[in-house]
């Protein structure tokens, strides 16, 4: 066990490596170069040479990207051309709404999920089988920007109850919160649910024909006890996967959300770096933000083992 | 899925109906028998869900192609007389708050969202299905291409679109091309599949017994063997192309601002959500219509192309 999470790990390096590579050459193609940005419009050309070699852009690429992956290991991905402050640093302060959003999103498309899934399944082709069936296909067709303006229309300006936007930290105001990330976190969670209930559903369908459903009803064991205890626990392993997945999906989301709900997270931080072309936080966003999911798709490797006794990764 | 697989199974049910027509009755959807290599299409035509949103998918595409004759209006044209007016006879869908006519806008955006859907599933099937055919036959290619798609899809996909958008300068074309790297370890990793598969089946090693050189191996059996699969998750990547090209220009992100598009419109009319709904929720509407249509019909497709997975 802990010999796999350690080969594991060992692989995240190529990956990150991997995803640094792709990160560092799209910001090294990008056409205008920083010193420029940096300087502005009148400076002289020596001052953007001396300045290009106080970056060290004057190195070859290589030296530049072996420099800056060495750096974003030990998470400095260097300052900010706009705000003036180290991008690790803009990062941090903006992480609490995009990680309590993502958190909120994702606790909500599994309470949606699993109910509705393992409901649909114990009744399938009943109506609230079709009813989530055509809940998670029109789910799939909205993109989470448009369910957002729809809820802000609906909620905030028709009815006047929540807030259309803004953010309040959990710290100073707890309920103030909770009112600024309700509409945020259904916008989020919603569409996720949708694909994950279908998937419990059609795992819970592919299991109820296993024998060992058929040998706990046979000894008599409750409906709800066979349902809950053996066929939902068995149907869990590939949902983990598909949490793994959705939960990714979602950190991408976020990015659209924030921007819609006007929250001051990490995704709004970056699409604003975009349109001020401010890069070392677009590189710094984009390469945090990949790392995170590359641990999720290894934290969900490692939980299989404890859901699924079965599983044993090889070497021990 | 593979293609010969499914003729076999279909010459198989064809001695039950041997019965063809005469006349303009062999052009009836019941002509075309399971022995049919068309038989697909009477599948794909007899099933509603698929058909009405095959019309609704050629509706949208006509209104797009036909935008000039249909826009009752310039999509452009500014006429601060009538800012933000509520739909009417003359302006169905209203106008926005600048007084341009939401209708025309909405039909002119319908070009954008194709353009790209079509586009980026053309860009990412000829990239994926290279990179997937080269990995899945030369096995020392494999783990270097496959590594990179995992690096590619270590991103969550809008986020490695808007990294491309931020390198390249917001574009239509580029759009296009952003999309198309998102969306291509998934065609790659599909057809790479289909071709670890057909390796090793008896018709390709004849092939090359009879000296056949790889490429056109690869093109003849193996490619044409991963056709419906393909075509089938093509269907979805065009869904998914309009869906991030819709949400890269929500964030400003994506088709140059003076572009109508249905994210730009939605985006534009979020301010004024309170006097204007209708500048906002027109262009998304039709966004999720387009997306259901392709999605369905992408069903459609699969289940029409692959009997086996019918659903149950």
């Amino acid at each position: 066990m802990i010999a796999f999470i350690v080969r594991r790990l060992l692989l995240l390096f190529p990956v990150l490596l991997i995803v640094g590579v792709i990160v560092f050459t799209l910001v090294h193609l990008t056409p205008g170069d920083p010193a420029s940005v940096m300087l502005g419009r009148d400076a002289t050309t020596e001052q953007k040479d001396a300045l290009r070699e106080q970056l060290g852009l004057d190195e070859p690429f290589h030296v530049q990207f072996v420099q800056w992956f060495g750096d974003a290991l030990r998470l400095d991905f260097g300052d900010s051309l706009f705000i003036g402050k180290p991008v690790t640093e803009a990062l941090l302060e903006r992480v609490q709404p995009t990680g309590l959003l993502t958190l909120y999103s994702l606790t909500l498309s599994i309470l949606i999920a699993i109910p509705a899934g393992v409901i649909a399944a114990v009744r399938a082709n009943s109506l609230p089988d079709r009813l989530l069936m055509v809940v998670s296909i029109g789910g799939a067709a909205i993109p989470s920007f448009f369910f957002g303006i729809l809820l802000i229309l609906l909620f905030a300006v028709v009815l006047g109850w929540l807030p259309s936007g803004g953010y309040a930290d959990i710290g100073d105001d707890p309920v103030q919160h909770l009112r600024y990330m309700l509409l945020p976190t259904i916008a989020l969670g919603f569409s996720a649910a949708g694909l994950l209930a279908r998937l419990v559903r059609s795992t819970m369908l592919d299991v109820f024909n296993e024998d060992y459903v058929r040998t706990a009803y046979a000894k008599g064991l409750l409906r709800r006890r066979v349902v809950l205890g053996h066929a939902l626990r068995n149907a869990m392993i590939p949902v983990l996967t598909v949490i793994g997945i959705s939960l990714a999906g979602m950190l991408g989301g976020a990015v659209v959300i924030e921007t819609v709900f006007n929250i001051p997270g990490m995704g709004r931080l970056l699409v604003q770096s975009v349109t001020r072309r401010d890069f070392p936080v677009v590189q710094g966003a984009v390469m945090t933000v990949a790392a995170i999911q590359v641990l999720v798709m290894l934290l969900v490797d490692v939980l299989y083992v404890y859901v699924d006794p079965r599983v044993r990764y090889g070497g021990d | 899925m593979a293609v010969t697989e499914f003729r076999g199974v279909a010459n198989h049910a064809a001695v039950a109906t041997p019965d063809r027509g005469r006349g303009w009755r062999r052009w009836r959807l019941s002509a075309i028998t399971p022995a049919s290599r068309y038989y697909w299409l009477r599948l794909l035509l007899q099933n509603p869900a698929a058909l009405a949103s095959l019309g609704l998918v050629l509706l949208i595409f006509l209104m797009a192609v036909l935008a000039p004759i249909v826009a009752p209006h310039e999509p452009n044209f500014v006429d601060p007389a009538v800012r933000l007016q509520a739909p009417s006879a003359d302006h169905v869908f209203g106008t926005d708050d600048l007084g341009r006519d939401v209708f025309s806008r909405v039909v002119y955006g319908a070009r954008i969202s194709l353009l790209v859907g079509v586009s980026v599933m053309v860009g990412a099937t000829v990239m994926g299905s290279l990179i997937g055919l080269v990995a899945g036959f030369y096995r020392r290619l494999d783990t270097l291409l496959m590594r990179v798609m995992d690096g590619l899809e270590a991103f969550p996909s809008i986020l490695l679109a808007i990294a491309i958008m931020a390198t390249l300068g917001p574009a239509t074309r580029n759009v296009i091309v952003a999309l198309s790297v998102v969306y291509t370890p998934n065609i790659a990793r599909l057809v790479r599949g289909t071709t670890l598969m057909n390796k090793h089946q008896p018709y390709v090693e004849s092939a090359r017994a009879i000296g056949m050189r790889d490429f056109p191996i690869m093109r003849r059996y193996i490619f044409m063997n991963s056709l419906s699969p393909l075509i089938v998750q093509g269907t979805f990547v065009v869904a998914f192309g309009i869906l991030a090209e819709a949400s890269l220009s929500f964030l400003g992100a994506g088709v140059p601002p003076e572009t109508p598009t249905w994210g730009s419109m939605v985006s534009s009319g979020q301010p004024r959500l309170q006097q204007a709904w209708w500048v906002s929720v027109f262009p998304g509407a039709l966004l999720v219509a387009t997306v259901l249509a392709t999605n369905l019909s992408g069903d459609g497709l699969r289940d029409a192309l692959d009997p086996r997975t019918r659903k149950r």
